[in-house]
């Protein structure tokens, strides 16, 4: 028969302890999901968009084939971009039987608020191959300006 | 048609033959492909990437679509909204008609793959006369 001293147990077992160990344990668990698993954020909109950010500018991209230019309408106010447009065709073709349709056509219209102030006046926006690139520059009040240190 | 309103569709990820050496992202293209009396027609939206980067093949029936994006003008920059991944593309059809493999052509305008694939025609039967002599 073992025998057990008094003075070997712990002095002070928190009975709760187990539970905060388990909650941390899950809290990290959830943490390194979130950060894996690519969540498409609040997409479901279409056209999709990724922004990229250079110090004195932003790019916003967004994939749009078989758009024409002429289908394509952006407007900005204050921090507000907005991109419209119009994916025409996709009428059946006389005597042409489908087997598949994928594609989507129709209309399109998202509005994004952008994260810095951007000049308003220098936009410039290209679609290449199907893909939109909008250039914003930054506002002058927010872009990074150099501090020269002199020494005296 | 136009009036109706475009959802976002997520993008599917392909996987080529066997394993590739590059850890490469592929994405399967939506296509629509349809059926005239003369041609199949293949539609596919393959944003991004230029004429260079189309690679057509048909080969045993399997008509095989790979488009890889052209890395000139990519951005740079932090990326502050990710919403699409950038990849290539890839997919693969089995074409069941017999095609004329010479006629085939293939368009690109705005990221738009069109490929009229013709079908061939088959041979008439000969008419052997027989005469009487």
């Amino acid at each position: 028969m073992a025998f057990i001293r008094f003075s070997d147990r712990p002095t002070f077992r928190n009975p709760w302890a187990e539970f905060e160990r388990i909650r941390q344990g899950l809290d990290e668990l959830s943490k390194t999901y979130v950060e894996k698993g690519k969540t498409p954020g609040p997409a479901n909109v279409f056209p999709a968009l990724n922004i990229y950010e250079e110090p004195d500018r932003l790019l916003i991209t967004a994939e749009l084939p078989g758009v024409k230019t002429t289908d394509l309408d952006l407007s900005i106010e204050g921090e507000t971009l907005t991109i419209q447009g119009q994916r025409s065709g996709g009428d059946s073709e006389t005597g042409a039987s489908y087997h598949r349709r994928e594609i989507q056509y129709g209309s399109f219209s998202r509005a994004v608020t952008l994260p810095v102030k951007v000049d308003t006046e220098t936009i410039a926006a290209k679609l290449t191959n199907g893909i939109l690139t909008v250039t914003l520059l930054k506002a002058s009040a927010v872009t990074p300006r150099q501090i020269k240190v002199t020494a005296e | 048609m136009s009036e109706q309103e475009m959802k976002f569709q997520e993008k599917k990820t392909a996987t080529p033959d066997g394993e590739a050496t590059k850890n490469q992202l592929y994405f399967a293209p939506h296509v629509d492909i349809f059926e005239t009396e003369q041609e199949v027609t293949v539609v596919a939206d393959i944003p991004g990437v230029g004429p260079d980067g189309v690679e057509l093949s048909l080969e045993k029936n399997i008509l095989t679509i790979q488009g890889r994006r052209s890395t000139a003008g990519k951005p740079v920059g932090r990326l502050i909204l990710e919403e699409y991944e950038i990849g290539d593309y890839l997919r693969r059809f089995t074409v069941t008609e017999t095609i004329d493999q010479d006629k085939i052509e293939a368009t690109l305008a705005n990221g738009v793959l069109k490929v009229c694939l013709p079908k061939a025609v088959p041979a008439q039967p000969k008419k052997i006369e027989v005469r009487i002599g």
